[in-house]
């Protein structure tokens, strides 16, 4: 080729592309993947992200249990789920290729980092030949990319040492997946200036190794087009990118703002639900306290001595914290003190899967605590969502002053999605007011604080904080007497202060569900948590295909809406999809005996909107 | 509804609650060296709150007419520190065993020794398990023969002292039920103090332990088996001071005053910085039959955790301004459709 003038090369649109970036956990695909995020959001685009890690922090160099990936699928049409599988694999190692090949779409295109195809590291990865030109891509577009080599020459210049430049080369990849889906190139130079400001040779080889790998997409030939996707039609509004935790530790500093009420958060560091704490930290000045613990019971207990004092207190762990806190969260029911406890649930039993996603906790979130021992449950559904979740749960822990559990996983925990901000001023004020003067009489007629004298409406118990003058009382884990809350066995006392638990929790004011999709539809889907994109965008899926067909989504699992069961009760049949062996169709069995089937999934991957969707129709032919 | 705690005597820190301890236990005794040291204090009782855990001891928030909370086996010192930092106001007591805070709660009593949150962590010794009728605890001595252990426990048994100074508690101390005065001098010290405060009071099981002390508490024992520490004093005991403590070869030592000089006693210096000496001292008596000291080992003055909380967060105001919830929303940044 003598011709030098720049080549023309076709622009197509495309409605969505669903793209994963794999490679080693050192290679800085998460970064990278956050970025083109970024900068997709800005471009209007409607988006969502399923990154995967390994649970090791460095797993050996090359291998496949130190593969790291950020799936992101950005699209010209509203979408609630990461997309079930790529169309673009970007991978940086044969490691990275053989952990995710698999994923891909029949057909999709590979764009592969052909340094890192040593020998070495081919059979690290476990292939026995290269897999570049032995016919395992024949059923993909394969694009050959020398990241390595062109990263270290286009850096060199700035003289960065080879080693480091080597560090550059997912910048490169950025750069040129920014070409082939006409990103601009502004917003990550900023990024890169803001991300390494003050070590200014990593920022001027990050900003060449990208304006590589931009213009090699444009002058290398050997891509046949490249792409734009348009803005998705969103409501208009400011937006943010928000991860799931983010939004979760945001929404709890939110409801100590709404509530007027100081902050405190016991907190023992666990995957995936140390970032909360992490961004609490972050945030004092909002008067929010945070105390790592020295385990997951001390983390408990120090939010229900926290509460005592009159904090809006919060607990954040994931299944095995919670297992631990048990006894605790016990304690809390007894005490009838508000706090919220938030369990990101993972993949186990026992250590299990520590970055994988499973809603395996719903049963333990209902019943893992000794005696009869009922605890509201909410559960958040998207990432945004936690947010309002959060406020949720404060809002009933403070209004029915109880423990309330938070169930999020750990899909939504890291991916993330364009959040329409919320205007601060429309958000519900969840205030309540503590007990400041006297509620009773004793025998001579003088006045005395009764600290289990309940709200008639609410069965809710005064909230009396120490250094209110004259209120002092004493609480415990003991039964006590309804009203006095002095010690007592009497066992009629003790029947009437399970009744009164029990009722309290089963009168907290629920909002009705509402049936999305067909309202006449004879089969719906039942879902709670994560599942709720797959579910949304399957029902989509289906009514395209011409079936009428029903979802119902459910944030308070306990008390159930109180409209659930006769909603229920009018579809023929109710398919219930759960990251789980069948826990949601227990219970609702249970209570309405109505015959929900459940489809099951726990192989620490979300579900895809196909497999809904394929279980669905399974249900449909039966 | 106003509270005038400067007019109060013990009566006004009692509840109408029935004390249930056995009859005879020492625990009445603490409890109420405990409601006559509160009116002598410069506090306010709705300001006041006891924090406990399970046993019996633990029942002991239900007899003071402050707050108090009664929690779960072992997690008082974690419950307490949850207070002590959302109400750094507050003055906390944390009431417990020697099972509750040695044993199931052993971890939660050393993190709060040693990150130094305000609290007065009062244990019960009695080397015993009391409200579960009779098992042996983690300061029984080895051997010990109860419904768990018929062939003896296997047991080494556990120095409280040791290990609160082992966790670099600025305040220890030990005391004993067969001393009002003791008590609540040692108590009002605790009280004084700033950071975590360990007192270790023996105090007698007449049920499951009887007399387990006795060797060293008991009135004839006192003088030959219980060594008083001073504060800049020679440490000296005996009815006639005529046997004394030295340190010798890296331990504390048991002498006749008449065997050595005067001046190689050991003064106690219950301020130092390193808690090596204390440690010492606290080897001192293998069990409740040879001379034990009690006072005060350790008051040295250490940043308080809660204080030190609320500092960062006045820091984190000055610095970032207060919290501005439309802003955090903002904070990683935004497009508009």
């Amino acid at each position: 080729m003598t011709d030098t003038a720049p080549r023309e090369l076709p622009l197509q649109e495309l409605d969505e592309v669903i793209i994963r970036f794999a490679g080693d956990s050192g290679d800085g695909m998460q970064l990278t993947g956050d970025q083109f995020t970024s900068i997709s959001a800005a471009l209007g685009n409607d988006l969502a992200t399923l990154p995967e890690f390994p649970a090791e922090i460095r797993a050996p160099q090359g291998t496949l249990a130190g593969v790291s990936a950020f799936q992101v699928r950005i699209s010209d049409f509203a979408i609630t789920t990461p997309g079930d599988a790529p169309t673009v694999l970007v991978v940086m190692n044969p490691a990275a290729l053989k952990a995710q090949l698999h994923n891909l779409v029949q057909g999709g295109a590979i764009i592969v980092n052909t340094d890192a195809f040593t020998e070495r590291n081919i059979e690290k990865a476990g292939y026995k030949s290269n897999p570049l030109d032995d016919g395992t891509l024949d059923n993909y577009r394969n694009y050959p990319v020398p990241m390595g080599q062109i990263t270290r020459d286009a850096v060199a210049e700035h003289g960065v040492k080879p080693r480091d430049a080597e560090r550059s080369k997912n910048f490169f990849a950025l750069g040129l997946i920014s070409w082939m889906y006409t990103r601009p190139v502004e917003p990550t130079m900023e990024f890169i200036n803001t991300k390494f400001r003050g070590k200014e040779l990593v920022i001027k080889a990050n900003e060449a190794a990208f304006k590589a790998g931009y213009n090699f997409g444009e002058t290398a030939e050997i891509f046949e087009a490249h792409y734009e996707i348009k803005p998705a039609p969103l409501a208009s509004g400011e937006y943010t990118n928000v991860n799931g935790n983010t939004a979760l530790a945001w929404g709890l500093v939110a409801a100590g703002v709404l509530a007027r009420l100081p902050t405190f958060l016991g907190s023992y560091p666990i995957t995936p639900a140390s970032d909360i704490l992490h961004e609490l930290s972050t945030m004092k000045n909002f008067g929010v306290r945070t105390f790592q613990a020295e385990d997951e019971i001390a983390a408990a207990a120090s939010a229900v001595g926290a509460a005592f004092g009159g904090a809006l207190a919060f607990t954040t762990t994931s299944g095995p914290g919670l297992a631990l806190k048990g006894e605790t969260l016990g304690l809390a029911v007894s005490l009838e003190l508000p706090m919220v406890i938030v369990d990101v649930q993972r993949g186990g039993p026992s250590t299990g899967l520590p970055t994988k996603p499973e809603q395996a906790d719903l049963l333990m979130a209902m019943y893992g605590r000794h005696s009869e021992s009922p605890m509201p449950i909410v559960a958040a559904k998207s990432p945004s969502h936690c947010f309002d979740a959060a406020i949720e749960a404060c809002r009933i822990a403070l209004k029915y002053r109880t423990p309330v559990m938070l169930l999020s996983d750990n899909a939504l925990a890291n991916s993330s999605e364009p959040w329409l901000l919320p205007d601060v001023d429309s958000l519900p004020d969840i205030g309540v007011d503590f007990q400041t003067e006297f509620n009773g009489t004793n025998e001579d007629g003088d006045g005395i604080y009764l600290p289990y004298l309940r709200d008639e409406e609410t069965l809710a118990r005064p909230w009396a904080i120490p250094g209110t003058p004259g209120l002092m009382h004493r609480v415990g884990g003991i039964e006590k007497e309804d009203g006095s809350g002095n010690i007592s066995y009497d066992p009629e006392n003790h029947q009437k202060m399970v009744n009164v638990r029990q009722a309290k929790v089963d009168g907290i004011d629920v909002p009705d569900v509402e049936v999305m999709g067909d309202q006449d539809a004879d089969f719906c889907f039942l879902s709670w948590g994560s599942t709720w994109g797959a579910v949304d965008a399957a029902t989509a899926r289906l009514q395209k295909a011409g079936h009428k067909v029903a979802y119902v989504h459910l944030v308070h699992l306990n008390p159930f809406p109180s409209n659930l069961g006769e909603v229920l009760g009018k579809f023929k049949k109710v398919l219930c999809p759960e990251m789980n062996a069948g826990q949601l169709d227990k219970l609702v069995r249970a209570k309405y005996l109505i015959d929900v089937q459940g489809a099951h999934k726990m192989n620490g991957v979300p579900y895809t909107t196909a497999e809904i969707e394929a279980a669905a129709l399974e249900t449909l032919r039966v | 509804m106003t509270d005038t705690s400067t007019r109060t005597g013990p009566a006004d820190w009692a509840t109408d609650q029935e004390v249930r301890w056995c009859p005879g236990c020492g625990d009445y005794s603490i409890l109420t060296a405990m409601r006559m040291l509160m009116p002598e204090l410069d506090v306010d009782r709705e300001k006041t709150v006891f924090v406990s855990g399970i046993g019996c001891a633990a029942r002991f928030p239900y007899y003071m007419n402050t707050y108090g909370m009664h929690g779960i086996h072992g997690r008082a010192p974690a419950i307490a520190s949850g207070l002590a930092m959302a109400r750094p106001d507050l003055d906390i007591w944390v009431i417990g065993g020697d099972g509750d805070m040695l044993s199931i709660g052993g971890n939660h009593l050393i993190h709060a020794l040693r990150r130094n949150v305000n609290l007065k962590v009062l244990m019960f010794n009695n080397m015993i398990y009391g409200l579960t009728k009779g098992q042996f605890s983690p300061t029984s001595e080895t051997g010990k023969v109860t419904k768990s252990s018929p062939m003896g426990s296997l047991d080494h048994p556990f120095n409280p002292i040791s290990i609160a100074l082992g966790a670099e508690a600025t305040f220890v101390a030990r005391t004993h039920d067969m001393d009002r005065k003791h008590m609540m001098e040692t108590f009002r010290r605790a009280h004084e103090h700033k950071g975590a405060s360990f007192v270790e009071v023996f105090q007698n099981c007449n049920v499951f332990n009887d007399g387990a002390w006795e060797g060293i508490t008991k009135k004839q024992n006192r003088d030959a088996n219980l060594i008083q520490l001073h504060h800049g004093q020679p440490i000296k005991f005996g009815a006639e001071g005529e046997f004394g403590v030295i340190i010798d070869n890296g331990s504390a030592k048991v002498v006749s005053v008449s065997d050595v000089a005067e001046s190689s006693l050991l003064v106690h210096d219950e301020n130092k910085e390193d808690p090596s000496t204390a440690f010492m001292l606290s080897r001192l008596a293998r069990g409740p039959f040879e001379p034990t000291p009690v006072g005060i080992f350790r008051a040295v003055e250490r940043t308080e955790y809660a204080a030190s909380a609320t500092q960062q967060l006045a820091v984190a105001q000055d610095q970032k301004g207060p919290g501005d919830l439309a802003a955090i929303l903002r904070s990683r940044g935004t497009w508009t459709v």
